[in-house]
């Protein structure tokens, strides 16, 4: 059934970057077509995080792990394992920089680098954060980090935890802290249930997305445990650790402001892709509303401005696994049609298919789940934003309002945010709703920051694998 | 949208050395326009090193440096902010015994010039420096030489500026520029127009282009520094480093990043540049090499810039002898953020006596045509005029 390539399969050396839902049905389509594409994967073990695997030798069940998607983790998982040994698989490894047509990469090996002709990028998704008085006291984390703390370290993140922002996450992580055993004190979203409303239609052209929803709200509410909906949250109180949650049972009216004890708190606003290598790539961005984020131009199967380079996965834009899977799919797909290979229609008539549906799915929950408007205009001088370099909202409403800045590199280079450990990746978002808030400006006029290397921290002294040159460095100091 | 403004003085280019002219011409009472193709500071003026240093710099350089460095220590009421400057010393390294002879030899060399520089060695120097790698053998400190954050002071010179009623106007980038009628006439982006009896060239690495636009070819040539910045680290390096010879530089700034810089990242465009894997693995080298003490240290981010050089490592300061009225000020060579405040002040001297205070002949625009010719040597009393005018 394969049919035999038109270019010498030497000259075709596709990478994966993540083994996430996109990156294995990746590398799973170039394998059934006879490619042996390399996998590159931070994690020990491939799953993502959606599907992040325990540790060997823990106890729990897939089904208190993952919910109703613990099939699909676990095919996720035998697939990751078969593939395995049929791939060239680098787990544990980071792509810290990226060149022209040359990934750099860190691992407990040390340094190496990695030239490719077809790159597929399916890197994945982090928490979208809206900072809130208190949220960066001990025992306050964000949505994923509080389903990593218990997928992956198999702990819980306190005894009696509150769950609060929006997103469809927080339902999820709610239900499996109380699987776990966990007395989960509120679960509190901002969004109102107005919307979620009316993304019923939307979300009835996937009835399983829409089942899930309910089942765990039900579920939770079965148990006893407080579902509120179109909350603000105030502040998180307490000296060395959270104690309580301060929040308003109707956003806006602080006659309902209420105050739940906790010993911790997981928050987040949905999530946001990972776009650190497609920038250094040169990929072109531009943004997107729905994400209210630049992202890279992707066409119908995820290639990028670079013919050579393609996006997959929430690493793209988010949708979620199941179209993440189809993503991945179809930049495989592609990059067979690349090197030669004769394309099955009917897998690619299909794969568009699923993820049109999936698309709509997926534009009812963003209506379901909106960020919070006023978060920019209520927001308080003090509230540090950028965690990294605690930098707080009135240093960054000074910069535009003195300054008269009004783009987010120039915010960066003013005002120290974005510079700290994560280079914007956890408070970048937040800085620009509120730069463009008080510049009155649409966000889409303040930019976004510019990757520069390392994507992640880069340790100093590993030892590198090209050879040492003995050139003296040429000085420019200023 | 067609705009017309006249000006006394028109300046292309916003970094620190166009900023520094704006400031010191509106002391004088000129009026003045500042145009900035980007954002002000936002190039190599603002993405540098950082390095404050006269150690080390041809000695034609000095006169215009120690003017600088009396400039720096004012720093706060030029620029409105102090910009973390602090005079840290500078201590350049020498890995073998040529080296500290070639340092001893400066210093001889610079001796007119009160760097007051200390050679270093053997036991005393590794008391006072016990974090450096064993390869380094001594090395020269220059006490008052020391660093700032280009990042702030850069655009707080402009912002400086702008408040002493300079005329500044961002992302206008100067389309074509000529001068007839004994004035010079730009055609700017956004559809602006402007007439200037006097224009200063401060366009950095693109400043050949503005010199083209007089006709004038100079082989000025962008080169693009590689710099790392280490997450926050307990307080060590108490002074900026440099190696004899070249090699890595770095300093630890109060918030306890260390900033080191080394080799050359490469042009992404005509605007921007990007650190480059070659020597982002050469600088990791070096730095575990020569500071052992930051094994295991985080970088957080690497980052590079566009900067003019020349191949004499000179700059190109001066007026242009023959379109009479424009004054240049571009291609310093990797080394021009702690000659900024000097040069503006040089600029307004040209501008406004056509004198410039300290010798600046070396920088003369001529040395690059096809006739040989020789700079003036600098007068011995040249320290002096340089101390004088504090």
């Amino acid at each position: 059934m394969n049919t035999p390539p038109l270019v010498a399969p030497g000259a075709v050396r596709p990478v994966i970057v993540g083994a996430g839902p996109a990156g294995l049905a990746a590398a799973q389509t170039l394998l059934a077509h006879g490619l042996r594409p390399v996998l590159i994967d931070e994690a020990l073990k491939s799953g993502g995080q959606i599907y992040r695997r325990a540790p060997d030798g823990m106890q729990r069940s897939a089904k208190a792990l993952y919910g109703f998607d613990h099939r699909r983790a676990q095919e996720a998982h035998q697939l990751g394992d078969r593939l395995a040994d049929q791939l060239d698989y680098r787990p544990q490894t980071l792509v810290w920089n990226a060149e022209g047509q040359t990934l750099f990469l860190q691992s407990p090996d040390g340094l190496d680098s990695l030239s490719f002709s077809h790159l597929i990028l399916a890197t994945g998704a982090t928490d979208r954060i809206l900072p809130f008085p208190g949220w960066l006291l001990p025992g306050v984390f964000t949505l994923g980090g509080a389903q990593v703390a218990l997928k992956y370290q198999g702990c819980a993140i306190g005894r009696e935890v509150v769950l609060a922002g929006t997103g469809p996450l927080l339902y999820l992580v709610a239900w499996q802290y109380a699987k776990a055993g966990a007395r989960v004190a509120a679960v509190l979203d901002t969004s109102r249930r107005f919307n979620q409303m009316r993304a019923l239609p939307g979300l009835a052209s996937n009835p399983g997305l829409l089942a899930k929803g309910l089942w765990y709200a039900a579920w939770l509410r079965a148990h006893g445990i407080a579902l509120h909906a179109g909350v603000r949250l105030v502040k998180a109180q307490g000296e060395s650790r959270v104690r309580s949650l301060l929040w308003e049972a109707r956003a806006g009216d602080p006659l309902t402001l209420r105050e739940t004890a906790c010993d911790a708190v997981g928050f987040a606003y949905g999530l946001r892709s990972e776009t650190q290598l497609a920038g250094l790539l040169g990929c072109t961005f531009q943004f997107d509303a729905r994400a209210r984020a630049w992202l890279p131009v992707r066409d119908a199967v995820g290639r990028t401005s670079r013919a050579d380079v393609f996006v997959a996965g929430d690493g793209a834009g988010i949708e979620g696994a199941d179209a993440a899977g189809i993503r991945g799919e179809q930049a495989a797909l592609a990059v067979l049609a690349d090197a030669g290979f004769a394309p099955n229609l009917r897998t690619i008539k299909r794969c568009a298919n699923q993820r049109q549906h999936l698309a709509r799915a997926r534009r009812a929950l963003d209506h379901a789940f909106p960020l919070p408007q006023e978060w920019a205009a209520q927001a308080e001088d003090s509230l540090v934003v950028c965690r990294c370099e605690e930098i707080t909202v009135g240093k960054i409403r000074q910069a535009v309002r003195e300054g008269g800045v009004r783009e987010m590199n120039r915010i960066k280079a003013l005002t120290r945010v974005g510079m700290g450990r994560c280079q914007g990746r956890m408070c970048g978002l937040a800085a620009a709703e509120l730069v463009a808030f008080a510049a009155g400006a649409d966000i889409r006029e303040v930019g976004y920051l510019r990757s520069q290397p390392p994507v992640k921290p880069l340790t100093v002294g590993l030892v590198g694998s090209a050879p040492a040159s003995n050139q003296e460095m040429e000085t420019a100091d200023g | 949208m067609a705009e017309q403004v006249t000006v006394d003085v028109a300046i292309v280019g916003g970094g620190i050395m166009g900023a520094s002219a704006a400031l010191f011409l509106r002391r004088l009472g000129y009026s003045v326009l500042l145009l900035e193709a980007s954002l002000c500071g936002s190039k190599a003026s603002g993405v540098n090193y950082g390095g404050v240093r006269r150690q080390g710099r041809q000695l034609v350089q000095l006169p215009l440096s120690q003017r600088a460095h009396a400039l720096w220590q004012d720093i706060r009421r030029l620029a409105g902010i102090d910009g973390e400057y602090v005079r840290s010393g500078h201590l350049k390294l020498a890995r073998t015994a040529a080296d500290m002879d070639e340092l001893e030899h400066y210093r001889q060399l610079s001796q007119d010039f009160d760097l007051d520089l200390r050679m270093l060695a053997g036991s005393d120097f590794r008391r006072r420096f016990p974090w450096l790698g064993n390869e380094v053998i001594g090395g020269s400190l220059c006490p008052d030489d020391g660093h700032a954050n280009p990042r702030l002071v850069s655009p707080a010179l402009a912002q400086a500026a702008r408040a002493a009623g300079a005329d500044i106007r961002e992302q206008t980038r100067v389309l074509q520029a000529g001068h007839s009628d004994g004035a010079f006439h730009l055609v700017c982006a956004h559809g602006l127009r402007v007439r200037a009896l006097r224009l200063l060239n401060c366009a950095g690495a693109w400043g050949h282009e503005i010199a083209w636009m007089f006709g004038r070819r100079v082989p000025e040539s962008a080169m693009h520094p590689l710099m790392m910045v280490t997450e926050p680290l307990p307080l060590f390096m108490h002074v900026s480093l440099g190696m004899q010879g070249g090699g890595i530089y770095a300093r630890q700034v109060d918030r306890g990043n260390c900033v080191i810089g080394g080799g050359r990242g490469y042009a992404l465009d005509a605007q921007f540049a990007r650190p480059g894997a070659r020597d982002i693995d050469a600088l990791l080298r070096e730095t575990s090499r020569l500071i052992p003490v930051l094994k295991g240290a985080q970088v957080i981010r690497f980052w590079s810039g566009c900067e003019g050089e020349f191949e004499d490592g000179n700059p190109v300061l001066g007026p242009d002898d023959r379109v009479p009225g424009l004054f240049h000020a571009f291609g310093f060579c990797g080394a021009g953020f702690q000659l900024g405040p000097a040069v503006g002040e040089v600029l307004a001297d040209l501008v406004h006596t056509g004198q410039a205070r300290v010798p600046i002949s070396a920088f003369d625009i001529r040395r690059f045509e096809a006739q040989p010719w020789q700079p003036e040597p600098i007068p011995t009393t040249a320290r002096q005029r340089g101390q004088e005018q504090k």
